[in-house]
């Protein structure tokens, strides 16, 4: 034991150092800033990709997500999460943050729409919309509190009056599960596990592999994404560059390519 | 409380050395219990019975209890012989076969509900075999069995397993003198020695089966009365309302209290 005690001291030396020495060069260089971005499931892709392009204009800045349920992502504001800019997929998660003085006023940065997608293989054989209520099919939705699960609900409706009168009904009995946000619903059908799932046609771009059928415009429902900067927020100057930078025509492209309608 | 403040005044007369193992137990104390003791409270209000009354609470608990006393019933009357025989039985690879029944207890529920979908799935490993039967076992109450077996029955296998290596060889070398026969040996002697330990061992399955969440909502969904047990509800009830899902949170503290109680009273009469 007394000759382990000089050799723990120096690593504990050792370790100092070498903890040390990269802090020190940091400081001497630029202050390093995290952006923390809470943003819905569907927005992944595209957010990733303009994070990376955020960094890459704004030296010393990192930009960290978190990916989930608007809904979740809302409670964990309310909770007290530690967040700098929300962008959610549904106006009243945005609404509610802001009526409890959580959320500054919120914009519309991009809209999106609804489609059908189903497994490579198509096992269940799914050709139209109308194939929805066939017996036995094994549709997943995102749970009616996920704004693409509320979305879906509205869809049918409107496919409801459309179709007949028993379709949602029909439809929503072959629900098998209701997932907590849109990119568990690609994972069970990209899984084959779902004959159908609901989603944003942004998730359909961002899995080719799976198959899809569109669903028309007077079927479909718009979905508004707003952002806005959080009271909360540490460091309000740059929540806000992040923002601008979203709605910039280079932010708006990115968000284009991944299937989104821009609002710009 | 006069036992709580002779303990308090013994710490105190014994000279300061003794905070040094104060203090820092209660500050861990504090964090374990502090969570409890916060939703208990807030659980206290007029909306509770209502809330732990409402038809998906009133679903979700059903559905948990159904499936997890399936879980148990599974672990024991599979896992029963199993232990046995890693118990008693000398055969090849014996080593490997007790690492592979421990892996789910340490697994990440995340991985475990992966790994079903990938072996039972659709298109999974055994999945699809069973699915040119018409058996698809995603999305329904029975991938909730498998789910809570697959993360629960080692515990049992373990319990049991340790209770039957714990009975003295020298019984079963004397009644296999009188002329008794595996199965005899099994029924008469080792069975009734070993019952404590097979009967925590299943309570202990059974919390754990209950409190099953990250393999079920991958592999079995989450659809109300299907396949949403307790946790799942409780998930989900936490964005919906959360009332219920501290309701349902109260209501697993109050039956694992119950459970672990139960344990501890069975290990001390051993």
């Amino acid at each position: 034991m007394k000759r382990a005690i000089p050799s723990i001291i120096t690593l504990c030396a050792l370790f100092l150092t070498a903890c040390g020495t990269p802090a020190a060069a940091s400081t001497s260089a630029q202050k390093q800033t995290t952006l923390t971005v809470f943003a819905a499931a569907s927005l992944t892709d595209a957010f990733n990709e303009i994070g990376k392009a955020f960094q890459a204009a704004h030296p010393g800045v990192t930009v960290k997500f978190n990916f989930a349920g608007s809904q979740t992502l809302r409670t964990q504001i309310e909770q007290g999460a530690p967040a700098d800019v929300f962008a959610s997929a549904d106006m009243s998660n945005m609404t509610t943050l802001e009526s409890e003085q959580l959320a500054g006023a919120s914009q519309v940065f991009v809209e999106n729409q609804l489609i059908l997608i189903l497994p490579p293989n198509n096992p269940a054989n799914i050709t139209s919309l109308q194939d929805l209520s066939k017996p036995g099919l094994k549709l997943v939705l995102a749970a009616n509190v996920v704004p693409v699960g509320k979305y879906a609900l509205q869809s049918l409706d409107q496919m409801n009056t459309a179709f007949g009168s028993d379709f949602k009904t029909r439809v929503l009995a072959n629900v098998v599960s209701n997932e907590q946000d849109v990119k568990e619903v690609v994972a069970k059908v990209d899984l084959g596990e779902a004959d159908a799932g609901i989603v944003y046609i942004s998730d359909a771009i961002g899995a080719p592999n799976l198959k899809s059928i569109a669903i028309p415009t007077e079927l479909n429902v718009i979905a508004q994404y707003p952002i806005a900067a959080l009271n909360n927020s540490t460091n309000k100057n740059l929540a806000d560059t992040f923002i601008a930078y979203v709605l910039s025509t280079d932010g708006q492209a990115t968000l284009k390519k991944w299937g989104f309608t821009p609002v710009q | 409380m006069t036992a709580l403040r002779r303990f308090f005044q013994r710490i105190a007369s014994r000279g300061h050395h003794d905070w040094l193992f104060v203090t820092p137990s209660l500050l861990l104390v504090g964090l374990l219990g502090l969570p409890i003791l916060a939703l208990i409270l807030r659980a206290i209000n007029k909306s509770f019975f209502t809330d732990a009354l409402s038809p998906s609470a009133l679903s979700a608990l059903r559905l948990s209890l159904i499936t997890s006393i399936i879980s148990v019933a599974i672990a024991v009357v599979f896992g029963t012989p199993l232990a046995y025989m890693l118990a008693r039985w000398k055969f090849p690879s014996k080593n490997w076969l007790e690492l592979l029944i421990d892996l789910p207890v340490v697994l990440p529920p995340s991985v475990a509900g992966l790994a079903l979908l990938i072996a039972f799935g659709r298109e999974g490993l055994l999945g699809s075999a069973l699915s040119q039967i018409n058996i698809t076992l995603p999305f329904t109450t029975a991938a909730v069995v498998i789910a809570q077996t697959f993360v629960a029955a080692p515990l049992y296998v373990r319990s049991a397993r340790i209770g039957f290596a714990e009975i003295d060889i020298r019984l079963e070398e004397a009644a296999r003198v009188e002329g008794a026969n595996q199965w005899q040996l099994f029924r008469e002697v080792m069975f009734p020695l070993a019952g404590r330990a097979l009967i925590s061992g299943a309570i202990l399955t059974w919390t754990r089966a209950l409190g099953e969440f990250g393999a079920t909502i991958l592999f079995a969904g989450n659809l109300e009365g299907v396949t949403q047990t307790m946790p799942l509800a409780i998930y989900l009830g936490f964005e919906r309302s959360i009332g219920v899902a501290i309701a349902l949170s109260v209501m697993l503290v109050g039956v694992s209290v119950i459970l672990l109680l139960l344990t501890r009273r069975l290990e001390k009469r051993n």
